[in-house]
């Protein structure tokens, strides 16, 4: 589904992702995780086309996207959200999950601006299919409202609706479940996986370890842009790179002294 | 009735005929602003229109439809040279470029003997009408309310928004910001050659600076979340000194007065409002 090959990004001074490579198989739950600073929202971003890799490649469903900017690269099929939220606060919620659609909404300009009946026709569908969207995660009153005027949670699950809205083959999470109380972040969860269980494949970056590990079905581990360690739950959380990483080598030590 | 209108028409017909034009000219300002780009070569590219419009009047005699057609062709196809480049730029810089280009052509103009040089170029005959100057004012406002309520206005929104969340979603935003500059470009051309062929005379200055700044004062006066926004805002900015007459030189302080006051308490303009984006 996407394949990441020594991809690296540096920084003035600071190499932010040093010669990752990880591959993402079809209709799983993919994790990305590490301590703050590790490269994952730097990863993403260069994974859906925002930031050029300094080397390496990326490539999505047998094709080389790495020089794709990011507008052809959501045509094929990617989707993503943001860590720090950003649906379009003016529109309304239901506007917010059209403008997700653009790419599938096929009508020429001229006919979409003279509203032919072709046009009107896709514009209807879109319609249903958005509150299908927002009924689906769980935000359908919420339809006429103006984005910005939800609920921390509620904008989380708008931009999880609106990335959905495209059809992406493959979605790209970050922090979906930051600022959310344990209820919505159980809810969040049911909802991952029942979009697995339809057939999407998600790549999901996330603090939360609880949640984490409930949905993964593979999890890659990055510690200062490079990564660590690779494998299932299980395997993650007796790793004592990860802990080390995650808890500073003292705590490792003396964790392991404990075990021992 | 008639009789009153027309005498209305002729007292003052500049006046009238100004408020068409300048209503065009916001309009060209929305098509960009809409998307979150601040371009000041509206005057500019208004200049071109005018000077294309009235030599291709004065020295070819052609007929009226195809000089407007040139005269918002000539700029449109300037903007999609000067576009390629300014197109990675955005805020401040995209504004300095663009007032760059004014001031290249001021100087162009002024030193070319053929476009009239200083003097500039009168004599242009009387050809905008008040039906050709509102009938197109009509077409275009139409266009921009249909586009605005269609996926297009959405893409627009979007990307006047949160540029990057715009690329994610698919929309192809370079496009979109080439095609709204080109079709400034050609809106404020158009106004250019309709304005040059009623005032009878344009000059290199005309086109400079403070014509840009009155282009955008226009659309900040508005507002530019619905295209209503800088036809109304081109509406007042141009009769308000009219109006304002016996205040004599303190005219214009008025309207720098009224800009600041609706910055600070109408950040959205004064038409605020929002149309639906769900075409259907």
């Amino acid at each position: 589904m996407l394949t990441v090959e020594t991809l690296s990004r540096t920084f003035t001074g600071l190499i932010a992702v040093d010669d990752v490579s990880f591959a993402v198989t079809p209709n799983t739950i993919h994790s990305l995780i590490g301590p703050n600073g590790a490269g994952k929202t730097t990863l993403f971003n260069m994974i859906s086309g925002l930031l050029p890799p300094s080397g390496g490649t990326i490539a999505f469903q047998g094709g080389d996207i790495t020089a794709l900017p990011p507008h052809r690269r959501a045509r094929l099929g990617l989707g993503r959200t943001f860590q720090n939220l950003r649906v379009f606060g003016e529109m309304t919620v239901l506007e917010n999950v059209l403008t997700g659609m653009h790419p599938r909404l096929g009508v020429a300009w001229p006919l979409a601006v003279l509203r032919s009946p072709a046009a009107r026709a896709e514009e209807r569908a879109g319609l249903a299919k958005a509150q299908a969207l927002l009924a689906k995660v769980g935000i359908a009153d919420h339809a006429r409202r103006p984005a910005a005027d939800l609920a921390y949670g509620d904008q989380r699950r708008l931009e999880i609706a609106r990335a959905l809205a495209s059809d992406p083959a493959l979605l790209l999470l970050d922090e979906p479940a930051a600022g959310m109380n344990p209820t919505e972040t159980a809810a969040l969860g049911d909802l991952l996986l029942e979009l697995r269980q339809e057939g999407l494949t998600i790549l999901l970056v996330e603090h939360d370890m609880g949640f984490v590990m409930r949905l993964s079905d593979r999890l890659t581990v990055l510690n200062f842009g490079r990564k660590i360690a690779e494998g299932g739950p299980a395997e993650i959380r007796d790793d004592p790179t990860v802990i080390e990483a995650y808890l500073g080598t003292k705590v490792a030590r003396k964790l392991a002294g404990a075990a021992a | 009735m008639m009789a009153t209108l027309d005498d209305l028409l002729w007292s003052y017909q500049s006046l009238i005929y100004g408020l068409g034009t300048n209503a065009i000219l916001g309009l060209s300002m929305y098509a960009v602003l809409q998307l979150g780009q601040l371009s000041l070569g509206q005057a500019a590219f208004m200049g071109i229109g005018a000077y294309t419009g009235a030599l291709l009047t004065l020295r070819l005699g052609l007929p009226f439809p195809l000089v407007l057609a040139a005269a918002a062709m000539v700029p449109a196809l300037a903007a999609l040279v000067i576009g390629g480049p300014t197109m990675k730029l955005s805020g401040v810089h995209l504004a300095i470029a663009t007032i760059g280009l004014g001031e290249v052509l001021r100087v162009a103009y002024i030193n070319t003997d053929a476009m009239g040089g200083a003097l500039g170029l009168s004599g242009i005959p009387e050809k905008s009408t008040f039906a050709i100057i509102f009938g197109l004012l009509a077409v275009i406002l139409a266009g921009f309310i249909l586009a605005s309520r269609s996926k297009i206005g959405r893409a627009c929104e979007a990307i006047r928004e949160d540029e990057a969340a715009a690329r994610v979603m698919g929309i192809d935003v370079s496009a979109y910001k080439m095609t709204a500059l080109v079709i400034s470009a050609a809106l404020a051309g158009l106004a250019g050659a309709l304005n040059a062929h009623f005032s009878s005379f344009i000059g290199p200055n005309e086109f400079a600076f403070e014509a840009a700044v009155s282009i955008l004062s226009f659309a900040i006066l508005g507002g530019v979340t619905t295209p209503f926004g800088p036809v109304l805002g081109a509406f007042v900015l141009t009769a308000l000194p009219e109006l304002l007459r016996p205040f004599h030189d303190f005219r214009l302080v008025f309207n720098g007065l009224i800009i600041v006051l609706v910055v600070i308490f109408l950040p959205r303009g004064i038409l605020g409002f929002r149309i639906r984006r769900t075409g259907g």
